[in-house]
């Protein structure tokens, strides 16, 4: 197509709402962005929220070539980490409670199924109702169905990882149901048609003016001299939602935190609408993984410390929810939490890569991770991006050949790494994730053997060079000499192994002068960002006032 | 086989059956070696005014009482300008002895509630508080009829809440354990008001939830 919108080419959605199913929050009927059923940008909706566009390398040179999209992402990682330091630099007993997560989590794999029975059962003895679902077809069955026999035709959402990586607003529009996401971030990128970038700030790609223009051609009702100033978005949409919350009949969220030994399901969110959503409909539906049971109320004591600073890098989050089964008179009258498993068995049965069940997506990985900076969340094609998707959206899609089939890109996932080791140090659970990705690249190594081209044998000295830093270190400098033999296009199309495994379908730009290892050790501290004269809430206020944003943790 | 037993099978299946059918290891054998307490104690004047510095750090309003006689002022002076208020059942009477004729009281309660809209149209919420955690300027609420249902502090747009000191703890560990006596009851834990910051980052106060907080702390009972 050759219709433009904020310079990105528009691209008719692989998969979008039925022309007649309400769109939720708005009917795109506003000038100069396109039918309704255009994507806003280059991510068309994916009919698989775990795999869609081409492999990392090919989309990853793609996103490196958008600058506006890089720029966002700089200034956003940078911000965000450096309030994540400040707020684990300041309590004392951090390593120990990683480690107490990491052990938690570890004891929660090893025992998952007296987990699940004894969370189960208490949720059923405090009048809840707990449906199980195989993957994400069932889940999705089960939550249309417990929607339709409410008689309502939509349902207000809490932003959660679970159901979009089910693709649940999809499922639920083909049937007639409109979803309306709340999160701000996530309204945007629902408006907007795209996909999320970013487990916890899904629109870290946008920038104000680009949320001004969307939400001015899609939400339908926002104020015509709506400004790009971030409090006046904001307050756009707390006035476009306002009447979804107050007469919705159903909510859907994610969770957490399950706890097995009391019932207890728990929402880390920023905004309010989680809560919203939790309290005021009459029904409530809960979609959790399976890995996000923990055994004791009092384990939340750990992750509640955890959770926040990792991700919004705030001392604690402006709301968490906490609710066991109902409670008569008080918030939803009727309660069901359905149990996903979708891959995650096929995770925990891989005892290396069963680490990544750990994740309580905080997304410290994905901001320090210096790949993720560059590319950003759509070139991973999965709702998991960064560090935790590179080792999880492989790992969940194993059934379908996401680890080990030769063509499928989700294979490409664990090369998405320099293996710097940053994501490691970051992570509130400790997930050893340079680790795992060697060795997700030696298990599509040994899939794949017998092959005739020599893939194999390329991919194991690959791992060979790569599981060890300083191997991999010296490998980079020894790459150092291909800027010689790329000439002057720069590009170099074949390569000895190791390397001739990343030659063989793509051209490899000529290596930098410097290692990127290097660059990133020796890199100037990013300038200062830029206050909004205009806004209180700006960049340099934001840098520096220990703020929160999004929605911490999952819901997720 | 049900979807159920299904993903259990599967389950045990992926841990090659021998932790399946070892019974529960106590949860008590990972190693805790984080503070399970702060060095403040309870209540103390020194936990209270962390509590303070981090409140105020998240734009909340901090006002000190020395005497439900002074709770009743501000509350009064706070509320000067609402032509209405909501309170749980069991607010203590006393705080709004100071209330001004032009502000009505809306009583709500788990068996006489307010709809979503009724709330709407209220314009504050004063309640209690459980207990506060002063490292992380967290109140938690826990729906006892001093604090009332969710929805009474979630939809009005200004929340004022009274917290004894003797409820403030420094450490999030000592304010789970309190909770822990009653894990059924829901919990809503606040620092802050409502805040996004999904656009640039850049922090808006205020944008579902209750967009004012004022916090009173008032002396023990
Ligand atoms: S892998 Fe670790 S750092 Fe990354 S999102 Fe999960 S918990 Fe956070």
């Amino acid at each position: 197509m050759s219709r433009t919108f904020l310079g990105l080419p528009l691209r008719r959605g692989a998969r979008t709402l039925p022309d007649d199913v309400a769109r939720p929050g708005g009917h795109g009927t506003s000038a100069g962005a396109g039918p309704a059923s255009d994507a806003f940008g280059d991510v068309p909706h994916p009919d698989a929220p775990l795999r869609w566009g081409g492999s990392f390398p090919d989309a990853a040179r793609e996103a490196l070539q958008n600058t506006q999209l890089r720029r966002n992402l700089a200034h956003a990682t940078s911000t965000i980490r450096a309030k994540r330091a400040a707020v684990v630099g300041e309590v004392p007993d951090w390593e120990a409670l990683r480690d107490a997560g990491s052990a938690i989590k570890t004891d929660v794999m090893a025992r998952l199924p007296e987990l699940l029975e004894e969370l189960e059962r208490n949720v059923v003895a405090r009048g809840g109702v707990v449906h199980w679902a195989r993957d994400a077809d069932e889940a999705n069955r089960i939550v249309a169905d417990l929607v339709k026999a409410k008689g309502v035709d939509e349902v207000v959402k809490v932003k959660s990882m679970a159901t979009q990586e089910i693709g649940l607003n999809e499922a639920l529009a083909a049937e007639g149901i409109a979803a309306y996401e709340t999160d701000l971030a996530e309204l945007i990128v629902q408006l907007a048609d795209d996909m999320p970038s970013h487990i916890l700030v899904p629109a870290i790609h946008r920038n104000r003016a680009e949320i001004r223009e969307i939400f001015l051609a899609r939400m339908g009702d926002a104020p015509p001299d709506l400004s790009d100033v971030p409090r006046e978005l904001a307050m756009a949409a707390r006035a476009h939602l306002r009447r979804k919350f107050l007469s919705a009949k159903v909510a859907i969220s994610g969770a957490n935190f399950g706890v097995a030994d009391t019932g207890t399901l728990t929402v880390v969110e920023s905004e309010g609408n989680g809560r919203m959503c939790l309290t005021l409909p009459e029904t409530l539906v809960t979609v959790m993984g399976i890995e996000k049971v923990v055994p004791t109320y009092t384990d939340l004591e750990v992750f509640l410390q955890l959770l926040p600073r990792s991700s919004t890098g705030e001392r604690m989050n402006p709301y968490t929810s906490l609710w066991t089964g109902v409670t008569p008179g008080d918030g939803p009258q009727e309660f069901h939490l359905v149990l996903l498993d979708n891959g995650r068995t096929d995770v925990l049965a891989d005892e290396v890569g069963r680490a990544a069940l750990h994740c309580i997506r905080c997304s410290a990985c994905l901001n320090v991770c210096p790949v993720y900076e560059r590319v950003g969340g759509h070139a991973y094609g999965s709702v998991y991006p960064g560090p935790i998707g590179a080792i999880l959206t492989p790992q969940l899609t194993k059934s379908s050949g996401g680890l080990s089939g030769h063509h499928d890109p989700n294979a490409s996932l664990p090369y998405a790494s320099t293996l710097c080791g940053a994501c490691y140090e970051v992570c509130p659970v400790k997930i050893d994730i340079p680790s795992i990705l060697v060795e997700l690249r030696a298990r599509e190594v040994d899939a794949d053997r017998g092959r005739p081209t020599g893939w194999g044998a390329a991919m194991k000295a690959a791992s060979f060079v790569m599981s060890d830093a300083r191997r991999f270190e010296l490998a980079e400098k020894a790459a150092g000499l291909g800027r010689v033999v790329a000439g002057p296009k720069g590009r170099i199309s074949t390569l000895p192994p190791p390397a001739s495994a990343w030659t063989r379908s793509r051209d490899l730009p000529a290596p930098a002068k410097q290692t990127f290892r290097d660059w990133w050790r020796d890199r100037p501290a990013p300038a200062p960002p830029v206050a909004d004269p205009g806004d209180t809430g700006g960049f340099g206020a934001a840098a520096t006032d220990n703020p929160g944003f999004g929605d911490g943790g999952e819901g997720r | 086989m049900s979807a159920r037993d299904d993903v259990l099978a599967r389950v045990r299946a992926a841990l090659g059956g021998a932790t399946a059918t070892g019974g529960p290891a106590a949860s008590g054998t990972v190693a805790r070696a984080y503070r399970e307490h702060g060095d403040l104690a309870p209540g103390s004047p020194e936990a209270v005014d962390v509590l303070v510095d981090r409140l105020v750090d998240y734009r909340a309003h901090v006002h000190v009482a020395a005497s439900a006689a002074e709770v009743a002022t501000i509350v009064g002076d706070l509320l000067a300008d609402a032509t209405s208020v909501v309170v749980p059942p069991q607010l203590d009477a006393a705080w709004l002895g100071a209330l001004g004729a032009g502000t009505a009281v809306v009583p709500d309660a788990r068996d006489d509630p307010r709809t979503p809209d009724e709330l709407d149209r209220v314009d504050a919420v004063v309640t209690a508080a459980r207990v506060a955690i002063a490292d992380t300027g967290t109140i938690v609420l826990d729906g006892e009829p001093d604090q009332g249902r969710r929805a009474i502090t979630l939809v009005p747009d200004l929340h004022v809440c009274v917290v004894r000191t003797d409820q403030v703890v420094e450490a999030v560990p000592e304010a789970v354990r309190l909770l822990a006596a009653h894990p059924e009851r829901p919990q809503t834990w606040i620092s802050g008001p409502s805040a996004t910051s999904d656009i640039e980052l850049s922090r808006v106060e205020g944008v579902h939830g209750p967009r004012t907080l004022h916090v009173i702390l008032a002396p023990p009972r």
